[in-house]
This record gives C-alpha cells, sequence and structure tokens, in this order.
C-alpha cells in the first residue's frame, strides 16, 4: 500500500514533531510513506469560513499531490472531516472522488485498516486526559458520543490502551469541545479562550499530567489557555504516544 | 438605513467577564442537558422516537397546505375562530381587532415565541391594551425590558439577585429578599389579580393536530390554562410549522418534547384544548411570518421541524458561555443561528458563525435537525451574498490563493521571501491579534516538518514535481525540532 502523509499546515510549522512522530510510526508499522513536498493545506480554513470558492485552489492541488496513493494519512480529525465530508469547491472528478474516499485520519488508519494490535516500543507512565475533536468525535466517529446514548465505544482509547504504563483521567465533560473552532478562535476570541480554559482545567482537575488529543489545532488552543492560567498541564499528540514518546 | 450586524462576539465577552452570571449559566444549563441525558438513558426507544419525530414533522411540512385547511376546518367545527397571518403586523392587527370589538383592555398571556417575533406587545401598549406575562421567567423578561433569553427558561441568565432587583423596582419588594420561593410567591400575589381581572387570554400552542382541528399547550406552572380558562376569550397564536397531522403523533412529540428540554419526562400540564367553554370564545392565528418562504429553501427548510425545545441551547458550549441575550435575535441559540438570517440576514449574518461547528445541537436534536450543516451552508450563503466583513473576506481571498501555491507558501511561512507582500499584512495581523488575548501562542520551533523531512528523507520527495527553495540556514540537526 502507498501512504501519501499530509501534514496540515499548523503541524508543519508549530508541531512539527507530530508530523515526524506519524512519518516515523507509519513507516514501523511497515507503511511505504510518502511526504509529496508541494502540499499547502486541504483547504478547510478557507470553507469553514463560508469562503467555499477560495479553497478551490488549496483542494485541487491537494489532489494533485495525492491522487498517486492508495491511502492518505493525516495527523488532524478536522482536515480528515474536511477532505472527506466536505471538500466540494473543485469539480467531483474520479482522482477527487478517489482522494475522498481514501483519506483517513492517523488513528481510523490504524485503527480500522492497519488494525495494529500493539505498540511494543510504546510506554507512557503518565495520567492522560484524552480529548477527541469534535472533528474526530462526531464527524469521523471514532468514539461514542454522549448526546446518543450509544454504547460506549473508543478507537483512540481502544490504541492508547495498548501502551504500557498508561493511565486515563476522565474530565467531567469528555464530550465538551474546547473552542477552537478554526477562526472562531480568533472571531470569537473571548468565548473560544473561555472553553479552551474550562476544557484544561476539567482535565486537570480529574488528574490528568497530560492532554492527548489526534488534533493539534485543540492542543494549541488548549496549550495556549493553559498556560495563560498557569495550569500545569502538557499536551501531547496520540502520534507521539503511539511512536514511542517518552517525556 | 441598513441595519447593524449583531455583535455577538462583543456582547459575549462582555457576558463572559462577569463571572458569577456566566458560572451560573453554564452550570445550570449543563445541568440541564444531563438530567436530558439521564432521561433519554430510561428510554431505550430514543432514537426511534427522534426519527419518528423528524419523519412526521418532515411530512407535515411536505404537506403544510393539505393540513392547515384540514386544522381550519376541524377547528372551525369545533367552534374556534381560525385566523390567517401572513407576517407579524397581520398578526397583531389580528389580535388588536379581536381585543377592541370586545373592549378588551387587558390581556393575560403565557409564553408564545412567535407573539415575541410579531413585536406584539408594544404595538399593543400602543393601543391602549395592557399585556400581562404570566410565565415567570417571561414576566421578569417583561419587567426587565428584555427579550427572552432562552426559548424554554427565559430568565435563565439571571441570578436570583436580579431578579429580586426587578421585582423590587416593579413590585415594591425588598431588594434584598432573593429567595426563590419569596420571589415566586411575589410574582403570584403581583399576577393573581391581574389574571382574575383579565379582559382576554392568550397563549401559544406547542402542537395543532390537523385531523381533530385542537391544540396543545404545554407548561409546567399552569399559567397557560390560567390565561386560557379565567378570561373567557382565548387566542392562540401558532406558527403554521406547528402542525402534525394525528393526534396520535402526540405519543411521539410529548414523549420528546420535556426530556429533550429540562429533562423531566412531562411537563405538569399538557392541555389539549378542543374548542371555546361555555360561552366564551377561541380563536387561533395561524401565523406565517417567513415561514412559507424558509419552507421553500433547499437547504434550510428542515429548521422548520423544530419543536422548540431548547435542548441544542442547553447543549451549546457557545450559548452557555456567551447567554441568549448576545445573539440580539428573538431566537438565540444553535436554532437560532440557522433561523435568524432568514428574517433579516444582514442583521443576524454573525450568528451562523458564533459557533465551533462541533455539532452536539445536531445530537441533542428530538426531531433529528441537521443544525451544525445548516450553519456550515449559512456561512457560505452569507459570504455569497457579501454579508461577510472586508477585512475577514479579504483574508480568506489571499489566504486561498497562497495555499493554491506552495513555493509561495513555504516562502511565506519560512518567512525567507516577502511572498506576504500581496497580503494586507496589517490586516491579518490585527485580525490574528486577539489570539494572545486570553491564550499565549503557540511555541516556535527550529525548523518546520516540511525542512524536517527534506534533510531527513530526501529520496522520496525529490520525485515530486513541485519544487521549493531549500532554507540554508536550516542545516545539521536532526530530531531536535524545538519543542
Ligand atoms: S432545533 Fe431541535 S434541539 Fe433546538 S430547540 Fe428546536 S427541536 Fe429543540
Amino acid at each position: 500500500m502507498k501512504v501519501g502523509l499530509f501534514v496540515p499546515c499548523y503541524i508543519d510549522a508549530f508541531y512539527p514533531r507530530v508530523g515526524i512522530a506519524t512519518l516515523e510510526l507509519l513507516e514501523r508499522l511497515g507503511q511505504q510513506v510518502d511526504y509529496p513536498l508541494g502540499q499547502t493545506c486541504c483547504g478547510q480554513p478557507m470553507a469553514n469560513s463560508g469562503c467555499n470558492s477560495d479553497a478551490a485552489a488549496a483542494e485541487a492541488l491537494f489532489v494533485r499531490n495525492f491522487e498517486r496513493f492508495d491511502a492518505i494519512v493525516m495527523p488532524s480529525g478536522s482536515c480528515a472531516h474536511h477532505v472527506r465530508d466536505h471538500f466540494d469547491a473543485i469539480p467531483q472528478t474520479d482522482a477527487v472522488r478517489h482522494v475522498r474516499t481514501h483519506t483517513y485520519e492517523l488513528v481510523e488508519f490504524l485503527h480500522d485498516v492497519l488494525q495494529v494490535g500493539d505498540f511494543p516500543w510504546a510506554e507512557f507512565p503518565h495520567t492522560v486526559g484524552l480529548h477527541n475533536s469534535c472533528g474526530t468525535l462526531r464527524a469521523l466517529r471514532t468514539a461514542s458520543m454522549s448526546e446518543l446514548g450509544e454504547p460506549p465505544f473508543s478507537k483512540p482509547m481502544g490504541l492508547l490502551s495498548k501502551v504500557r504504563g498508561i493511565r486515563f483521567a476522565t474530565p467531567a465533560r469528555p464530550d465538551e469541545c474546547c473552542g477552537f473552532g478554526g477562526t472562531f478562535s480568533v472571531a470569537e476570541e473571548a468565548v473560544s479562550a473561555r472553553m479552551g480554559l474550562d476544557k484544561v482545567r476539567d482535565h486537570h482537575d480529574a488528574g490528568a499530567e497530560y492532554i492527548v488529543s489526534a488534533d493539534s489545532s485543540c492542543i494549541m488552543h488548549q496549550q495556549g489557555c493553559a498556560e495563560r492560567a498557569g495550569i500545569p498541564l502538557r499536551f501531547i499528540h496520540i502520534a507521539e504516544i503511539l511512536n514511542g514518546a517518552r517525556e | 438605513m441598513k441595519d447593524k450586524r449583531i455583535d455577538h462576539a462583543g456582547a459575549a465577552a462582555a457576558f463572559i467577564a462577569d463571572a458569577p452570571h456566566l458560572a451560573f449559566h453554564d452550570e445550570r444549563l449543563w445541568d440541564m442537558r444531563q438530567k436530558r441525558d439521564a432521561q433519554m438513558h430510561l428510554l431505550p426507544e430514543w432514537q426511534e422516537l427522534r426519527t419518528l419525530a423528524s419523519q412526521i414533522k418532515e411530512h407535515a411540512l411536505a404537506n403544510l397546505p393539505e393540513y392547515l385547511e384540514q386544522f381550519e376546518e376541524n377547528a372551525t367545527r369545533n367552534g374556534i375562530r381560525v385566523h390567517w397571518a401572513r407576517d407579524g403586523a397581520e398578526h397583531n392587527r389580528i389580535v388588536a381587532e379581536i381585543l377592541q370589538a370586545r373592549g378588551a383592555t387587558t390581556l393575560i398571556k403565557s409564553k408564545s415565541m412567535v407573539t415575541e417575533e410579531c413585536d406584539m406587545r408594544p404595538y399593543l401598549a400602543a393601543r391602549g391594551i395592557t399585556v400581562t406575562e404570566t410565565d415567570l421567567g417571561e414576566r421578569i423578561q417583561q419587567l426587565d425590558d428584555q427579550l427572552p433569553s432562552h426559548i424554554v427558561v427565559p430568565a435563565v441568565h439571571k441570578l436570583t439577585g436580579d431578579v429580586a432587583r426587578v421585582f423590587a423596582t416593579h413590585y415594591g419588594t425588598d431588594p434584598k429578599a432573593d429567595d426563590p420561593r419569596q420571589l415566586a410567591e411575589a410574582q403570584r400575589q403581583a399576577a393573581r389579580p391581574v389574571i382574575l381581572h383579565a379582559d382576554a387570554g392568550m397563549t401559544g400552542a406547542n402542537f395543532a393536530v390537523a385531523e381533530t382541528g385542537t391544540f396543545v399547550v404545554c407548561t409546567n406552572e399552569g399559567n397557560a390554562d390560567l390565561s386560557a380558562t379565567v378570561p373567557g376569550v382565548h387566542i392562540a397564536t401558532l406558527g403554521i410549522e406547528r402542525l402534525v397531522p394525528r393526534l396520535s403523533d402526540l405519543g411521539v412529540f410529548v414523549r420528546l418534547l420535556s426530556r429533550s428540554a429540562l429533562g423531566s419526562p412531562i411537563t405538569q400540564y399538557t392541555t389539549h384544548f378542543r374548542g371555546p367553554q361555555d360561552g366564551g370564545e377561541m380563536h387561533v392565528i395561524l401565523v406565517d411570518n417567513g415561514r412559507s418562504a424558509r419552507l421553500g429553501m433547499a437547504d434550510f427548510w428542515t429548521s422548520l421541524k423544530c419543536i422548540r425545545c431548547g435542548a441544542c441551547m442547553n447543549t451549546c458550549p457557545v450559548y452557555r458561555r456567551s447567554g441568549g441575550l448576545s445573539y440580539g435575535a428573538v431566537y438565540s441559540g444553535p436554532i437560532g443561528a440557522i433561523i435568524d438570517p432568514t428574517f433579516n440576514e444582514r442583521k443576524y449574518s454573525t450568528l451562523p458563525f458564533a459557533s465551533t461547528l462541533n455539532g452536539s445541537c445536531t445530537n441533542v436534536c428530538p426531531v433529528r435537525i441537521n443544525i451544525h450543516d445548516q450553519l456550515y451552508k449559512w456561512r457560505r450563503v452569507l459570504v455569497d451574498h457579501h454579508q461577510m466583513p472586508f477585512v475577514k473576506r479579504e483574508i480568506m481571498h489571499m489566504a486561498g490563493k497562497l495555499m493554491g501555491q506552495p513555493r509561495l507558501y513555504r516562502a511565506a511561512i519560512s518567512g525567507t521571501e516577502t511572498a506576504l507582500g500581496t497580503l494586507p499584512r496589517f490586516a491579518l495581523y490585527n485580525w490574528l491579534n486577539p489570539w494572545g488575548r486570553h491564550r499565549e501562542l503557540p511555541h516556535p520551533v527550529k525548523e518546520t516538518f516540511h525542512a524536517w523531512y527534506r534533510r531527513n528523507r530526501s529520496a522520496p520527495g525529490a520525485a515530486d514535481t513541485e519544487k521549493t527553495k531549500t532554507d540554508p540556514t536550516k542545516t545539521g540537526r536532526t530530531k531536535d525540532t524545538g519543542q
């Protein structure tokens, strides 16, 4: 299987270690991974702001970069959600359809496609609070949603529970959005930051040392809120833990 | 003059700055959401009920003219006088005519969002008719001259101390007496004589049944029953989307309504109105006020399925932290954000952006309205209709261009070229500034992933057609990315 790695712009610029962990992890798992150097963005920021026509160039470029792969994997739930569910600023050619139906968020890819049974190299002797971004939770559905009362399941938790030494803290409002929301984070700065503060407090009160998430955008926001408020939490992407990060 | 855009973000910031109110508001509504969840868990058929409710509503809406006529025919047979109001003005005129023809100058009413929509109270006041709200929360809001901030609990943004102050001003009670029981008693004492001597009464309706020509009002305070029955003249105002085809359909809706709204199995009172009392009069006003037009909107017509339970507001993390008044509209929260723009696109153009698109609203909605999808779609419509502020629009336009050109993009983020020359830099930075107001910025890193990859995995990338320049300043490091 030829895997194309998409590293979203904010991970590229602010969390390169997440891109590296994703790449190394996929390689460890025997995947042939290529990172097309001409990539930029999936088009989500423009599309989510209603400026769909402005997402066209990014979407077209994304397809040019990734149409040759059997699977397109990205350590970002919201980008995967955009490509799969919204990506319609450009004509829906066969190449576009291929890209849209072969795009996976990292956890989905590990859990559903590769069906990874264990991560023998991974050990993380810390208490972590899992943050499911709304993209992974309610759009990609990688975990059960509290509003629906469905039988509990969690793909990220399933993967993390294979990591030696890891312990989990459960916040009081596990499904509550952290308030990042893309451009919402600046357009509605006060609400966004308050939601972030409430989120990190909830995890901290539950006893988490780390917040782990499959979305670095939520992490970037929550980390900013925690640091400002002086809440001693650390933040880590799920790819880093599964790739054997030791801190 | 053009209507000013609602400054939701600004109003929300003010709401958040008031810590005690914010904490109470968030917790009170979250508690309602928790109680709703508990009720859901008691009913294994919950999701089936939601599906049924959605299907019934969609069917009723798709055949609305027939059901409305059926309702009119049956209601008329029951002795109810049915009126049709195209818009708010017509609605208010009809109400005034009914009242004036009977020399009525006092009207008691229970909660009705439609009358808020029609802005009825000032219209009647100008004609010498005094309207008294009998729902406690609604009365508090009336006395305080504010819109309801929530469609089920209209004064939920107020602490008991606020209510005590409002009552002190209007009822002359002790402004420091903020015991909820005492406050409720003060309202009862003030309302009783008004109710007993009112010339006419008004209610809304939660459901109107086409096959029987009857309608149903659900309340917890029993005030609707007093408003409807004490004066002898009962006017019920309802939006045309309240119609359900059959009486048995209520078995679905009544089970969902209060569980979704307050997390109680049923409202204290579920009153079926079948016709006027002996010697009395009953009027029903069927109000369109933009609903027919909404029904014709391919992406938004299902918002008419709404049964006004407020569950989407209770679960909305943005609503809980911004308060209903920040929406500057009769309907606030997620449901407000998708229907308010149908009343005034420019004025309410900011509301569909007052959301993280997290989707919790859609999941709790008892009639399965795809609320967050509609928020997303409204953004497109509003941008297409030039309702996005210029600077934001321009930034998105430039960002979109940049994202389509990998070389420019690389240059821009590595800072080695002034690719941002075409971007209105000052605008971009001013717009991004708010990030840092309550948050730290992400930590700087020594190199991007892209640069790391070029140094460490050059071979596969070399096959790439889109070449980028190497950054000569970034060599000799391997896994140290500065984090
Ligand atoms: S949109 Fe749905 S959840 Fe919101 S008030 Fe209406 S019925 Fe209730």
